[in-house]
């Protein structure tokens, strides 16, 4: 009974733990892509530049469930997905500026984190793209005898894409140990789901392969971490792949050109959305089981704005990349 | 030193570094079961098991892109296309994803990987099977391209691609699966962006690669009847070039003729001559000329097959006028 | 399409031409390479060429007519075709490309005339051939340079007449075909001391552009005078004059004084290594300075041979540009009109010319006694700027000693 006791106030003060980490990862991310949305506007970041505000359960609580030597890629939107990677702000924040201390040392951009050192393969640009390329690092792993997993990133509209069914069919068909997760905020940039697919519960998608496949709520960061658990685990121990449809919602347009709610989307409905925030969620979580109070989580705010802080400094500061960067790294020597 | 093919010399290479370096595999259409489509891999299969002899759907973007992220996670590729013409739908994995990897992420990720296979026209193939897409894959910084016209230097090339950390565009030819020549045993590297000349000359350097180099050798025999000694200058390697051999063999005859498979816009021979006015204006005698593709969709009918491709005779002709003596 | 005749640009400094005859005529078929007219230039009555295969539609330019550079004279093509309606001047040379000049100082130009007026040039759809410009290779124009070949003299075989290597290397192996010359820098370039400045600024401001000074000697000609006899014994060809011998040993004391053999650049005093003798040739309207080359390297039968029929080909006007441009010195011999001596004036660049007057019998004091000689003077013009009193003077002395004891030439 007493070990039942100490097991279960153990077990209690791990899941405050981290409920406080989720807590802090998400609202680093929130804080972050603000913060990155104040730079772009005051022009220290240039490009496009597609901001996560709202997702940030699903990065969170999906790469909780992964292991450091799992591998991660994405589309281009994934700044929160790198940073829940474990990337630290001020090489994400850098790399936004351009500078060459960011994670690509300036070369790469908003659409192009990478951090070999977190096996995060990257930020890619071209919708779909990214998705053979985890399919063939799953089939390295395979090749390799190993019982690491994959966790490939895209948006709902990417499975209207050739190369998504390309990849999905080869996964299935070799037993690729990986994860296709599609974070389903609803929108193609402007286009609503039921605008460009066929089917507008695309976890049917998955059917036609035979593949295992979930419906997650991506608002809730402990669905997503244990759906994805569930997934990882059928990758490392029986080599299967599984399509995650996990549904969730972009709080911002769809890049820094895009106006929050605009001819696609009304303010009522992103404003419907906002009321399933999962970082307001997470926290009146924390503040009902009594793990922290209001002072509590506007300490953890204050702390993490003032790590954003410190990115942007890091950020402004730092070189830009010298005139030589220009042409190395295009081949290997 | 023994005689093979062009396919054998192919087949020696990928078996040689399949056995060097257990990383290595090779993955496309009817590469396993089937022994190949033109039979480069025969044997492969039954030596190598099917992790590392695999075969694929006909999904060209797609397997494009697997070979592509298992370079990611450390492996080496060689990804075959059946030909070349089903390459375009591959084009945004080899041109958005290989090419570009190593530059995007800052240097983190290089993609030693060879995209292999034929090239250009065989017979009668007709408009969408008959394309040589060399100069599309040379424009792209981050891509290497070889082209090789001999079987020593198919082998030769293969190995060194192979061996390359990065993305290579190998471009074989149909035609050219049957051609014999002598090839070394084992171990036998040509390093990449190195021009061989295959027949020195003093009057007109016939530059060429893949097929027309034995169309510019037939051609500098029919020059030298006429007493035009031409030099054969194989690029081996469209990307990088050997400018300096290029410059070389021009400063030395002062004419030139480019003959390549492609059209001729914005082509291969487009970018030779481009060096050429840059580097060697002072050496020229003569405006280039080039012999290339006619400027049309590959037709079907014999005749109108052999009056679009490069030959021996539009390379004579052209030699001839460089020389001003026609 | 018919194609325009133009008045061509068929020396170095030619503005105009006059049509002196027409050697086909309306209705004629002509051939590329033709001779189709006759051309007075400001130096020479030049052959003016078909450039094109055809049938001469219009003469435009009558015989006599003088032409502008670049103006039609007539029209080739084919019988019954219409011809473009006579168009006014050519549009202003302002917006045509012009002639490429010459490279400043790195490349030599044969010519010592001052560089060429842009010439007025045609609308731009006019064949360049016909406009003045020179087509060539860039092989060809880097040989050129590197030769000192004038591209505008030579006669291009490549399409659209484009002078390519091989017209070069013609060229360069034609006029002199006896004669092997040896390659290599054809010049050093020798820059100008501070003290050469200033004696060259101080003495133009005393005399002129030119600041000449003159040095005078006498020669005893009786060895040149028994040589010369055994020489002419029986018929042979060609005779040698007097001139001959003068010329060849000026040649030579020239190769052994180099400060002589050069040319006032402004910047550097351009000493040449080869020896580009002038020798002025009286004609009906002037003065003409026909060129021996390498006069230095040449037997004195060659130079016998050369000098008369340079000469005769400048009484006759028929002389190309490059027969008379580039002299390294030039040699003026009044000697055969009983001048016994007097002053020539120095052909700008060339730094020096000698005038020679004529040999006469004189009587002088050899070894105490007084004897009857056949003597000949020379005097030199210098430019001071280049050459300098003693200069000059050890250089006559040379030629005094070759003329004095002609087997010295030999050696």
């Amino acid at each position: 009974m007493a070990t039942d006791t100490r097991a279960s106030t153990r077990a209690q003060t791990d899941k405050a733990a981290e409920q406080l980490a989720f807590f802090r990862r998400m609202l680093e991310i929130r804080r972050f892509e603000e913060r990155a949305a104040e730079a772009y506007a005051t022009g220290g970041i240039g490009g496009f530049c597609h901001l996560y505000i709202g997702q940030e359960a699903v990065a969170v609580g999906s790469l909780a469930a992964l292991r450091p030597d799992d591998y991660v890629i994405s589309s281009y939107r994934e700044h929160g997905l790198a940073l829940a990677r474990g990337m630290s702000m001020r090489a994400a924040m850098a790399e936004l500026f351009g500078r060459s201390t960011g994670c690509s040392q300036g070369k790469g951009g908003s659409m192009h984190l990478f951090d070999s050192s977190l096996n995060f393969l990257g930020g890619h640009g071209i919708v779909a793209g990214q998705i053979p390329l985890a399919a063939g690092v799953a089939f390295a792993i395979r090749y390799r005898g190993g019982d690491q997993a994959v966790v490939c990133f895209f948006g709902e509209a990417a499975v209207n894409n050739g190369a998504f069914h390309e990849a999905m069919n080869m996964a299935a068909l070799w037993k690729l140990p990986m994860v296709f997760l599609c974070e389903n905020n609803r929108y193609g940039m402007g286009t609503a789901l039921e605008r460009a697919s066929a089917i507008v519960d695309i976890v049917e998608r998955a059917c036609s392969y035979d593949m295992a496949a979930e419906i997650v709520d991506g608002m809730d960061v402990w669905a997503v971490q244990a759906a994805t658990a569930r997934a990882v685990a059928r990758a490392r121990s029986r080599s299967h792949p599984t399509f995650l449809e996990v549904r969730t919602y972009r709080f911002m347009g769809h890049s820094m050109s895009d106006p929050l709610h605009g001819v696609y989307r009304t303010r009522e409905e992103v404003e419907e959305h906002q009321r399933r925030d999962p970082i307001a969620a997470l926290a009146e979580e924390l503040r009902a089981s009594g793990v922290a109070d209001e002072e509590a989580l506007e300490a953890i705010d204050a702390e993490v704005k003032a790590a954003v802080e410190d990115a942007v400094e890091f950020a402004e500061e730092s070189p830009e990349p010298g005139p030589e960067a220009l042409l190395t790294d295009i081949y290997a020597e | 030193m023994p005689t093979v093919t062009y396919r054998d010399a192919l087949n020696q290479a990928l078996r040689e570094e399949m056995q060097r370096d257990g990383e290595v595999f090779l993955m496309g259409e009817e590469v396993g079961v089937y022994q190949g489509a033109y039979k480069v891999s025969r044997g492969l299969l039954e030596e190598f098991g099917p992790l590392r002899v695999v075969d694929t759907p006909i999904t060209e973007l797609g397997f494009a892109g697997v070979g592509i992220g298992a370079a990611m996670a450390g492996l080496r590729p060689v990804i075959e296309f059946m030909t070349w013409n089903f390459s375009l739908l591959a084009v945004d994995q080899i041109v958005n994803s290989a090419a570009k990897m190593l530059y995007m992420s800052g240097g983190q990720y290089p993609i030693p990987i060879v995209f292999r296979g034929p090239g250009g026209a065989a017979l009668q193939l007709a408009a969408q099977h008959s394309q040589a897409f060399d100069s599309w894959y040379a424009h792209i910084p981050g891509l290497k391209v070889a082209a090789p016209a001999t079987p020593a230097d198919a082998k030769g090339l293969l190995k060194a691609a192979i061996r390359d950390d990065n993305p290579i565009v190998f471009i074989e030819g149909e035609m050219l699966y049957n051609m014999k020549g002598e090839v070394p045993d084992g171990e036998h590297v040509v390093p990449l962006g190195t021009a061989e000349v295959k027949r020195a000359g003093a009057d007109v350097t016939l530059v060429c690669y893949s097929k027309t180099v034995a169309a510019s050798l037939k051609a500098a025999e029919l020059l030298a009847a006429d007493d035009i000694d031409a030099e054969v200058l194989d690029l081996r390697t469209i990307r990088p070039l050997d400018i300096e051999r290029l410059i070389a063999s021009v400063a030395k005859t002062n004419r030139c003729v480019v003959a390549e498979e492609g059209w001729e816009f914005c082509g291969v021979g487009a970018q030779v001559v481009d060096y050429l006015q840059r580097e060697a204006f002072d050496s020229l005698d003569a405006p280039v000329l080039r012999v290339t593709q006619a400027d049309a969709p590959m037709p079907y009918a014999r005749n109108l097959e052999r009056a679009a491709k490069p030959s021996a005779e539009r390379v004579v002709a052209a030699a001839k006028r460089v020389c001003y003596t026609e | 399409m018919a194609k325009k005749v133009v008045m061509e640009a068929l020396s170095p400094t030619m503005e105009e031409g006059r049509v002196v005859t027409w050697h086909r005529r309306e209705g004629d078929a002509v051939k590329s390479g033709d001779t189709i007219a006759e051309v007075e230039t400001d130096k020479a009555v030049m052959e003016l060429v078909a450039r094109t295969d055809g049938t001469i539609l219009r003469v435009v330019a009558g015989e006599g007519d003088t032409v502008p550079v670049g103006d039609v004279v007539a029209f080739i093509g084919t019988p019954g075709e219409e011809l473009p309606a006579p168009s006014p001047a050519a549009p202003s040379p302002a917006t045509q490309p012009q002639p490429s000049p010459e490279p400043a100082s790195a490349a030599a130009p044969v010519s010592a005339e001052p560089e060429p007026a842009p010439l007025p040039v045609g609308p731009t759809q006019e064949p360049d051939g016909q406009t003045g410009r020179v087509k060539a290779s860039p092989l060809a124009r880097r040989l050129a340079r590197d030769r000192q070949v004038d591209l505008r003299v030579v006669e291009g075989t490549g399409p659209g007449g484009r002078v390519v290597k091989r017209d070069i290397e013609a060229f360069v192996a034609a006029p002199t075909p006896s004669v092997s010359i040896p390659t290599g820098a054809a010049y050093e370039d020798v820059p100008v001391s501070q003290m050469r400045k200033t004696i060259a600024r101080r003495l133009v401001q005393s005399i002129g552009p030119i600041p000449t000074f003159y040095l005078t000697a006498e020669a005893d000609m009786e060895r040149v005078a028994e040589a010369r006899e055994a020489l002419n014994t029986g018929n042979r060809e060609p005779r040698i004059s007097f001139n001959d011998v003068v010329l060849k040993a000026t040649a030579l004391a020239l190769a052994r004084h180099p400060s002589c053999n050069a040319w006032w650049q402004e910047t550097h005093v351009r000493q040449w290594r080869d020896v580009h003798l002038g020798m002025a040739v009286a004609v009906e309207e002037g003065l003409i300075t026909p060129i021996i080359r390498h006069a230095d390297r040449k037997p004195l039968a060659e130079i016998a041979r050369e000098g008369r029929e340079l000469a005769e080909r400048a009484r006759a006007r028929k002389l190309v540009p490059e027969e008379y441009t580039g002299a390294t010195f030039t040699l003026s011999n009044l000697g055969m009109y009983g001048i016994d001596d007097f002053t020539a004036v120095i052909n700008p660049p060339e730094a020096g010319i000698l005038a020679v007057g004529s040999v006469t019998t004189k009587p002088v004091v050899a070894q105490g006694a007084v004897v009857v000689r056949r003597r000949m003077r020379v005097t030199m013009s210098c430019d001071h700027r280049v050459i300098d009193g003693a200069t000059g003077a050890v250089f006559l002395q040379t030629l005094v000693q070759m003329l004095e004891n002609p087997l010295a030439m030999l050696l």
